[in-house]
């Protein structure tokens, strides 16, 4: 028995979102003044969502101190997680490429997210106050010739396991942490996984046969008719 | 850099001491133990390497990737719509908690709201899925202490919650029912009636686990004041969920955080315990099925009539953007950061799963503790292999 989806009008709160979320966030605002205080010239960007998140970028140099910093002045004590983004586009596209063509060129050109970037790669963490529930994302930019940073172990002691998945997904180097070995990846594994430039290996060599989503939404026209089909059958 | 609490570095410095003494009267040597990576404990393929000296732990590691599915590379070729189906399978025993926060993460890009409707039934069979997975837990936990019946009426009563989420979503274990902008289907007829019934049965199991098994002597004098972790422990280490608030954290993200879900709409308790012990953290999960099967009877009162689904486009793309989401899951604090470029799939997804931050505090937690101490300090801490590998 097919369903009968009423007509009725849906609520869309994209278009009244702007009355909806404040344009000033002023508790993110004053956290960032006072993060900006403290931190000084540490701190190279910052990008506020109102209503959403903060998010900061501190120097490569300063990584470790302005995240002990962060620990110490403004009692972000919960570690969330850690990890990286690789900011080149994939050259592989999504893996949907016809392997007997001829491969296509892609537009590779690095280009960064909230509170920018200097470079291909970014570690990022999210650390979260503990008393106020108050959370924010730190990026680092990474070198792109020899990808390392400071390690965060000393700080959180969460970090550790975070720091070596994200050295043997990335590459990236963790100064300061003397057990970097893989977690997942056997020991003579080649290549960094999430790196972007890694192909998914399983679409190289096959195509994916699930390019096309072809599930229709409620209400389509399309499912009265594969409704039909099935009634028929 | 003091990793220890004082009470535990007091008796194993003490422990140490007595036994370096005997060792070298009697010339021991230490040994190593291997657990796993088949162990009834570890759900699922999880090995730990344990330095054992006499009977206690000097050094253990766990080795995880057993079961590493390399679930974000995969994110970074599929499209919004089909990342759910991956994300069911990263906690399988409560997978419709899991599609949850990835589906609200994608609607903040895009700026879209679930109608009323599917965010209350989004919230029920979000905690009937906590449900069947603590009430596992539950049962599980005799096993490990060498109670054999707490699991047989486990599975007894978590298959009602199954058949619940199966009749409505059509999939015992891996629903993926949700969908960007609302769900896919209606609730069927006579559905809430039932679930009524079986939360009542629900919390029936509870206190019959808890006569049966937290009422028990040889389960309090096996779980209290072993494995004990420190409130500034548990806060570096990144633990959440019950882990945390059996450590006196007194933080739900239900409760702490405005998500368009509809636990606010419900009374009820978030329970946090001080002893932060192996006892203490199995007390919280079953407090906590209580607290769900009130949050399920309550909204299932006041689900407003309406359509399930908000207009979305056909064809998904996602606007450029990040966000980050993290729900309060049955493990603990679940989370994606999800980055979008404007195309059809997401380019870079984040999983910050709970049990892999719950279970990178168990090198430090094992040191010094004794070896069948192990397996009920595992089992206490709750974890699910597919979400330490991913």
């Amino acid at each position: 028995m097919p369903r009968k989806w009423p007509k009725q009008k849906v609520r869309q709160l994209s278009s009244n979102s702007e009355t909806a979320t404040p344009v000033v966030d002023h508790e993110r605002e004053r956290v960032l003044e006072a993060i900006k205080g403290s931190l000084g010239d540490s701190l190279v960007e910052s990008h506020i969502k109102p209503g959403d998140d903060l998010w900061i970028r501190v120097s490569t140099e300063s990584w470790q101190a302005s995240v002990q910093k962060l620990r110490d002045a403004h009692s972000f004590d919960y570690f969330g997680f850690l990890s990286a983004i690789d900011w080149m586009p994939s050259p592989y596209g999504r893996g949907e490429d016809d392997p007997t063509e001829p491969a296509p060129v892609r537009d590779t050109t690095i280009r960064s997210g909230y509170a920018g970037g200097d470079t291909r790669m970014q570690v990022f963490i999210r650390i979260v106050n503990s008393t106020t529930h108050f959370g924010i994302t730190v990026k680092v930019d990474v070198a792109d010739s020899s990808p390392s940073v400071d390690s965060l172990v000393s700080i959180y002691a969460g970090a550790n396991w975070h720091e070596r998945e994200t050295h043997e997904m990335f590459g990236i180097n963790f100064v300061g942490h003397n057990d970097l070995r893989n977690m997942y990846l056997p020991v003579d594994f080649e290549g960094h996984p999430l790196r972007k430039d890694f192909p998914l290996l399983a679409r190289m060599v096959k195509p994916w046969p699930g390019i096309v989503d072809v599930e229709p939404l409620p209400g389509g026209d399309e499912e009265e008719s594969v409704d039909a089909k099935d009634g028929d059958a | 850099m003091t990793m220890l609490g004082d009470r535990q570095q007091l008796s194993y410095i003490a422990a140490q001491a007595a036994d370096a003494r005997l060792n070298l009267e009697l010339e021991t040597e230490g040994m190593t133990l291997n657990i796993g990576p088949q162990h009834p404990a570890t759900h699922g393929t999880l090995r730990i390497i344990a330095r054992l000296d006499g009977e206690q732990v000097v050094w253990a590691e766990p080795a995880c990737g057993y079961m590493h599915r390399g679930y974000e590379k995969l994110t970074e070729v599929r499209t919004f719509p089909q990342v759910t189906t991956l994300v069911n399978r990263i906690d399988w025993l409560g997978s419709f908690a899991n599609e949850v926060p990835f589906i609200l993460a994608a609607e903040k890009l895009m700026g879209v709201e679930a109608p009323p409707r599917a965010a209350y039934i989004r919230t029920i069979l979000f905690e009937l899925s906590r449900i069947a997975n603590v009430t596992l837990f539950l049962g599980d936990l005799g096993v490990q202490l060498g109670a054999i019946t707490p699991v047989f009426l486990a599975f007894r009563d978590r298959e009602y919650v199954l058949n619940l989420i199966e009749s409505a979503t059509g999939g015992r274990f891996h629903p993926n029912f949700d969908r960007i902008g609302g769900l896919k289907d209606d609730l069927p007829a006579g559905w809430i009636d039932e679930t009524h019934a079986v939360m009542k049965k629900l919390r029936g199991f509870c206190d019959q686990i808890e006569d049966l098994l937290f009422g028990n002597e040889i389960f309090q004098s096996r779980t209290r004041g072993i494995g004990v972790i420190p409130r500034d422990v548990a806060l570096q280490y990144g633990l959440s969920g019950a882990n945390l608030r059996a450590s006196g954290v007194d933080w739900d993200l239900r409760r702490d955080q405005s998500l368009p879900m509809m636990w606010n709409k419900a009374d009820w308790k978030v329970w946090t315990h001080p002893d932060g012990d192996s006892f203490a953290r199995c007390w919280i999960r079953l407090q906590e099925t209580r607290e769900s099967t009130k949050i399920v009877d309550q909204l299932l009162g006041v689900i407003p009539s309406g359509p399930i689904m908000a207009k979305v486009p056909k064809i998904i793309k996602v606007p450029e953007g990040e966000a980050w989401v993290s729900t309060e899951n049955p493990l603990g604090e679940m989370g994606y950061y999800v980055v979008s470029r404007g195309d059809l799939g997401p380019f870079r997804v984040k999983i910050r799963s709970a049990s892999f931050n719950n279970i990178s505090i168990t090198p430090w937690l094992l040191r010094g503790v004794y070896v069948p101490d192990i397996v009920t300090i595992l089992a206490s801490l709750y974890f699910i292999l597919g979400d330490i590998d991913r």
